[in-house]
Order: structure tokens, then sequence, then C-alpha cells
């Protein structure tokens, strides 16, 4: 996990970004038992209050359950339900950024559409 | 448990040092006091440990008023940067002379602490180090039985890697027993991750009293041309600015969410010691260098 302490993103959407992509990348598997808030915290040296908000926020979107007196474990089906949250947030926003950025650039959209099949035949 | 500071103020002879300090302080929570030089955070911290007395106003915990009251004063501790230990006396002794004052010592704990910066207990206090006083005095801070503990510049002369390590032992201690930690520090980088809570102290007032989050949220940089920053910030709430030949920088506080930023605008949020720096810099300040 890597925490930028300097980013303008809110630390605890950090901690669930950084919680997310482990999930994605499979170091976190399904049905395990995920880090706890004070190892988080003590590792990374983060207020326990914002890892846990980080946490919660794995818990409203289904990705991670509390098991009472144990500890958070990643749900099933957790991970092919994060590669729907990044592809949706890919679309709506890193293709935004981009045609916004040619447009102020002055690149047609034929031209961007050049570069894209370019860079998928590479 | 709560700790109330009420009206602080104190005055030497014709300068007022704090001016009407108002905070509460509530346990579970990492505050981060931030402060420029001569700003008043030590006197504060003085005056809320009853080393010093306030000219006007109150410290109250949990309605009982803490100065000269012993029973309120040993739910809190000072590390401060004087010291006040019998420099005769070795590490272990202090511990105990810790105890004798405290009521009890977290004997354990201080074992662990004492390992990990590899510090040796027999050694008299005076024949320390900068670096290793500093840690002397933060193992008997974070073992002492105290609710409210205010350290003021805690890592004073510590190595980056003995930070490193009173920072992980420091929430370690936190989690296992909640406590209220208040920590009066120059790093502010170091401690925008570990405290919730920042108080920002300027010329002896209040600047700002919000969590972490809230500040963070709050500034923001603005860059272009003169003429364009300063229409679209023409509402806004400038801390400070900054000219380089024609391109115009404006740093600007509670920023309004959502606003249209102008095609030749940049906004860019500010880490918190940006904030701090741009919040209390003098008018022009860093124009003058």
């Amino acid at each position: 996990m890597k925490f930028d302490f300097n980013s303008t993103k809110p630390l605890f959407q950090q901690v669930n970004d950084e919680i997310e992509a482990a999930i994605l990348s499979g170091a976190f598997p399904e049905e395990s038992q995920v880090p706890s808030t004070t190892e988080i915290s003590k590792s990374f040296q983060i207020n326990p209050a914002t890892v846990l908000k980080g946490m919660n926020l794995l818990v409203d979107h289904d990705l991670l359950e509390k098991k009472r007196g144990i500890g958070m474990f990643v749900k099933t089906g957790a991970q092919a339900k994060v590669k729907t949250i990044r592809k949706d947030k890919f679309l709506h926003e890193s293709v935004v950024t981009v045609v916004k950025q040619a447009q102020a650039l002055g690149i047609t959209e034929a031209e961007l559409k050049e570069l894209i099949e370019r860079g998928y035949q590479q | 448990m709560t700790l109330t500071i009420a009206q602080v103020s104190k005055q030497y002879r014709d300068v007022k040092v704090l001016d009407e300090i108002s905070l509460t302080f509530e346990i579970g929570h990492i505050y981060g006091l931030l402060g420029r030089n001569g700003a008043g955070k030590s006197t504060l911290l003085n005056i809320i440990n009853n080393r010093i007395f306030a000219t006007s106003g109150t410290v109250v915990l949990d309605g009982q008023k803490v100065s000269d009251n012993e029973k309120a004063l040993n739910h809190i501790f000072l590390m401060s940067e004087d010291n006040l230990y019998p420099d005769d006396l070795n590490i272990l002794k202090l511990f105990k002379l810790t105890e004798h004052f405290y009521g009890s010592f977290d004997y354990e704990f201080a074992a662990h602490l004492v390992r990990a910066f590899k510090i040796n207990t027999k050694t008299k206090f005076k024949k320390l180090s900068t670096g290793y006083r500093s840690i002397a005095k933060l193992i008997i801070a974070l073992c002492v039985p105290a609710d409210y503990i205010f350290l003021d510049e805690p890592v004073l002369g510590l190595d980056a890697s003995h930070r490193d390590v009173f920072y992980k032992y420091l929430l370690d201690t936190f989690m296992k027993r909640p406590r209220a930690f208040i920590i009066s520090t120059h790093l502010i980088e170091e401690i925008t991750t570990i405290a919730d809570e920042i108080v920002i102290i300027d010329q002896g007032a209040i600047m700002q009293s919000a969590t972490t989050e809230q500040i963070k949220r709050s500034g923001v940089r603005v860059v272009g041309p003169e003429a364009s920053v300063l229409a679209f910030t023409k509402e806004m709430t400038v801390m400070d600015q900054e000219t380089l030949g024609g391109l115009t920088t404006i740093y600007v506080q509670n920023y309004p969410k959502n606003s249209i930023v102008p095609e030749d605008l940049t906004v860019s949020p500010l880490t918190l010691q940006d904030y701090f720096i741009h919040m209390t810099s003098k008018a022009g300040e860093s124009n003058e260098i």
C-alpha cells in the first residue's frame, strides 16, 4: 500500500482506494481477512479514525464485511465488483478528462480516435 | 471527559501574549497545535498545566477548575522543552519519580519503548544528548496514567527513524488506551495524517480550530493571469497573494465548492503545511524575499 500524504485526495478515500486496489490485484483474496485498523494505522501512521472511515466506505460498498470479534473480511464477488466500480470511474471520469484536454488543445475527434486505435494495436 | 479552556488571556506588562483563548479537548482525539514561533503555544500549554497563571480565564476539567487542583491536574501531563527533571537521576529513577507523582506508571510499555529506542535506563538524564533527552521524556509521557497528554515539540532532536518509531508507538498506545494527545510541532507534514483535529494559533489568538479534513478541504491555490485571478477570487476569503511576472497566485480559504473555474485559471488544493504558511503569513511577507 502506498499513501500520498501530500495528496489533495482525502486520506480516508486513499485508504479506501488502496484496499480496493489490493482486492482487485488479488493481494487481499475474497473471503480472507484484511489487516486490522490497528495494523494499518500503525504501519502507515494514520489516525485510526481515518483508517476506520476508509474501511467503512468499503463495507458500505459491499466489498468488506465485519465479523464481530474477529475482524474485516473481503466479501465473495468483491473482485468483480471493484472491476465494475473502476470501469465506471474510468469511463465517466478519465475519458471525459481526456476529451476535454484534447478539445482544449484543438485535437479533433478523428485524430483522437486514430491515436486510441494505434494504442490498442501496440 | 472534557477539558475546557475558557477565555484564557495572559498579559506580561503591556504585551498581550494570549488573547481570550477558548478551546475544548476531548478524549479520543489527537490534536495538532500549530503556530509560528512566538505565537503563544508554549504559554498556553504552561497555563493549562498550572505552571504559570493566566491573567484571566479558566481551565476546567469536567466542571472542576484545574488551577491548583491536584486531583484534576493528575489527569493532565505536559512534556515540555524545559527540563524540570533533577538531571542527576538516571532514566529508571525518573520513571519511579513519575510513578510517585501520578500514582502509577506503565513499566511494561516503557520496557517496549526502551528497547525500540535502544536507550539505557541506567544513564543519567544530564549525560543524554538532545535527541535522547527528548526520547526519555517521550517515554515518560506515553507511560503516565494521565488522560490529557500535551507534547510540546516532542520530536526535537530526533532523527527520522526515531520519529518514525515514536509516531508508531503513539498510535499504538492511543488505540489501546484512548486519551487526548495535544501535539505542538513545527513538523506539520508529519502530523497531518496522525492528528484528526487541528488548532492554529497566531499572535496569541485562535485562528482556526477544525478537523484536519475540513482544513484540507478549505484551502486552495488559484493560479493564472492577474486580472482573471483577482476577478475570480473577488468574493472569496483571500489568505495570501504572490506574483511572478504576470502570473498571480492567490491562496483562498473556505473555497466555495462547485465553483466554475474559468479556463485560464488552475485551482489546486493545499496541503496542511501550505495552508498554515499562507494563513499565518504577514501581508506581503512572501513577496519580500
